[in-house]
């Protein structure tokens, strides 16, 4: 039972972390139609990025976080200009291997120029804050750097949900999703919301990075699993949906420490349960659970 | 597709000079080998055929399609674990597995593709990543084919010991020149299959299935049926393959017969060489391949930098010209080629201090 209450919470926790890494795939392919198949390669130069302000500047990753978060967003502003405008109408083919070359040349040129060694940030702030764990009522214990970053990125998912449904770029954002047309007649400039889109989905990226490197190794291949499980996130959610994204990223926290636990397999299997959850749900409803399509 | 009306004189230089070039690029292939001996450039050859093949295969879903697989690896892992696994554990002859694993595929593909194929452009790309990576996770599970650890092809031993040629086991380990051959009969097979696509209704059917799936539907033409066979096409071919390779290196493993590596690396293959063409591929596993090798002998490493140049090569492709290398060239064609009268006269007027280049070719 106990052990249950500890993989439930701590699944939970990580589901947080999934949801705020995903929410910037859903944001975009819910303004351009996009999948930005290079999603989890950003977060492992999120975490490159974290891992050398420690190292060469002696900044902790808490502290760093903000200056992650806008280099993340000012490289989502580049890779629209660059990339993704100039694909938007191109095929079907271009469109997905634009993204999904940058990715393995990201993720490759990393491991060209760091060796795929991992690393770990030495000693974070959220690692000696009280001891490093804490009790919680009912016998569960939880490491301070696992709780910081779901914390962490619970605040930056509810900051990025209050600036879509109450700030007037936020709601022109969601106008664009909608219909671009539409918005366009209202003086809303597309291109202009796709940038922010892309700024804000990818300085969430930053976030939950520099989060993740509180605790999680670091190598130059650790984006291919976040990025598969981002997808399966949204796609699950619904793509376009935020609050799918929190649902989604929560479910997949849950399913990923439950299914060892649960079904009794060996936890390498744990992904291809994510993965099988996912085909059956997109099956049954391709839409997503909150999907508008 | 619109096919140009041309006189048939015109037509008919069109046609044969095309035609001529490969029959003589078939003909230096064939005799290569003779001239040079070299055992790396062999191995070099054996490689471009075997991925021109795979990325072929890939083609008939994805580039006339329209249906983007990043998953098809794991058809050429059923290939090579099928014969790996009959040779093993009932000594059935390679030739008997690679067929059995082609069936075996087909099966599987058509089972997958029945629910995966309700699933449109971004959605079918993710969909058959998961479907790999479930395919290598579980595969590195069952011990029965050797898990993680992979399988070894025994060598077939003469009398004395020494490992041996044996064209009915398809091993050979003393001249590996029939290696060079067989790889080829496979790639020509693979590119023989997709000209008859090309050429044939269905060929057309998936073309208008790429371009709009709905108006392909509401013209009576079966989309799943029709997307089913390019599935099973591209699987079977790619399974035949995998037992090829498997007989080749002679030890499989689930990441380097089903990972998403392979996958990718077959897909960006067809797309640097052209998608929905029938020479891209070849045309990109010809760059490809000898590039990675270059580079791999250049820098060292684990295959970094070769992958780093081709994500690069792919996002240039994808936003400047993506109808690959063989879009490329086409376009270099059209600038050279002489306009025809009216076009002339447009150009000419179109900007009046330019010679239009037509009266000077």
């Amino acid at each position: 039972m106990e052990t249950l209450m500890q993989a439930v919470v701590s699944g939970a926790l990580m589901g947080l972390v999934y949801a705020l890494i995903s929410v910037g795939l859903t944001l975009i392919f819910g303004l351009m139609e996009v999948v930005n198949f290079a999603h989890g390669q950003f977060l492992m130069l999120a975490m490159f990025a974290s891992y050398g302000m420690s190292v060469l500047l002696g900044l902790d990753p808490l502290v760093s976080l903000p200056i992650v978060a806008v280099l993340l967003g000012i490289l989502g502003l580049i890779t629209n200009r660059l990339i993704i405008l100039q694909v938007i109408r191109g095929p079907m083919v271009a469109q997905i291997f634009a993204t999904f070359g940058l990715g393995i040349f990201l993720a490759n040129g990393a491991q060209f120029l760091w060796s795929p060694d991992f690393r770990v940030v030495q000693n974070p702030w959220l690692g000696q804050l009280a001891g490093g764990l804490v009790r919680l009522p009912g016998g569960v214990y939880l490491g301070v750097p696992q709780l910081g970053a779901a914390v962490l990125a619970g605040v930056a998912f509810a900051a990025l949900y209050l600036f879509i449904t109450r700030t007037k770029t936020g709601l022109a954002l969601q106008a664009v999703a909608e219909d671009k047309e539409a918005a366009a007649l209202m003086g809303i400039n597309s291109q202009r919301m796709y940038d922010v889109g892309w700024f804000l989905g990818l300085a969430c990226v930053g976030v939950a990075g520099a989060a993740l490197a509180n605790f999680y190794y670091i190598a130059p291949q650790v984006g291919n699993t976040f990025a598969i499980i981002a997808y399966v996130v949204v796609a699950l959610g619904g793509f376009g949906s935020v609050s799918g994204a929190l649902l989604g990223g929560i479910l997949v926290g849950l399913v990923e420490i439950l299914s060892p636990v649960v079904l009794g397999i060996s936890p390498d299997l744990k992904y291809a349960v994510v993965y099988s959850v996912y085909l059956l749900i997109v099956f049954i409803r391709p839409q997503g659970l909150l999907g508008r399509y | 597709m619109t096919r140009d009306f041309l006189p048939v004189s015109r037509q008919l230089s069109k046609l044969s000079w095309p035609s001529l070039m490969i029959g003589l690029v078939a003909l230096v292939l064939l005799l290569l080998p003779f001239v040079f001996s070299n055992p790396v450039l062999l191995d070099l050859m054996v490689l471009i055929f075997v991925y021109a093949g795979l990325a072929q295969a890939w083609n008939i879903l994805g580039g006339y399609a329209g249906q983007i697989s990043l998953g098809n690896a794991v058809f050429f892992g059923v290939g090579a674990y099928t014969s790996t696994a009959l040779i093993r554990d009932a000594q059935i002859v390679p030739w008997i597995g690679g067929l059995a694993g082609s069936f075996l595929a087909v099966i599987l593909a058509l089972i997958i593709g029945y629910p995966v194929f309700r699933l449109r452009g971004h959605y079918f790309a993710i969909a058959t990543l998961a479907i790999g990576e479930i395919a290598v996770a579980v595969a590195s599970d069952i011990n029965l084919i050797g898990g993680a650890s992979g399988l070894t092809i025994p060598f077939v031993r003469d009398a004395s010991g020494r490992p041996t040629d044996s064209w009915l086991w398809l091993q050979f380990n003393q001249d590996r020149l029939p290696y060079y051959f067989i790889a080829f009969i496979l790639m020509v097979f693979c590119v023989l299959v997709t000209i008859l696509l090309d050429r044939t209704k269905p060929g057309f059917y998936l073309r208008a299935i790429k371009d709009d799936q709905d108006a392909a539907r509401s013209l009576g033409v079966h989309v799943l049926r029709y997307k089913q066979l390019a599935f099973a096409l591209s699987a079977a071919l790619t399974a035949l393959i995998g037992t090829f390779y498997a007989q080749y290196i002679l030890f499989i493993d689930p990441p380097s017969t089903m990972g998403l590596n392979l996958s990718v690396l077959i897909s960006l293959i067809a797309i640097l060489g052209g998608v929905g063409t029938i020479w891209g591929p070849i045309i990109g596993a010809a760059v490809l391949i000898p590039l990675g090798e270059v580079t791999r002998a250049e820098f060292g490493g684990a295959g970094a930098i070769e992958l780093m140049i081709y994500g690069g090569l792919v996002v240039l492709i994808s936003v400047v010209q993506p109808s690959g290398l063989m879009g490329l060239g086409q376009r270099i064609r059209h600038r050279r080629a002489p306009l025809t009268e009216p076009e002339a006269r447009a150009a000419a007027a179109s900007s009046s201090q330019e010679k239009p280049h037509a009266t000077l070719d």
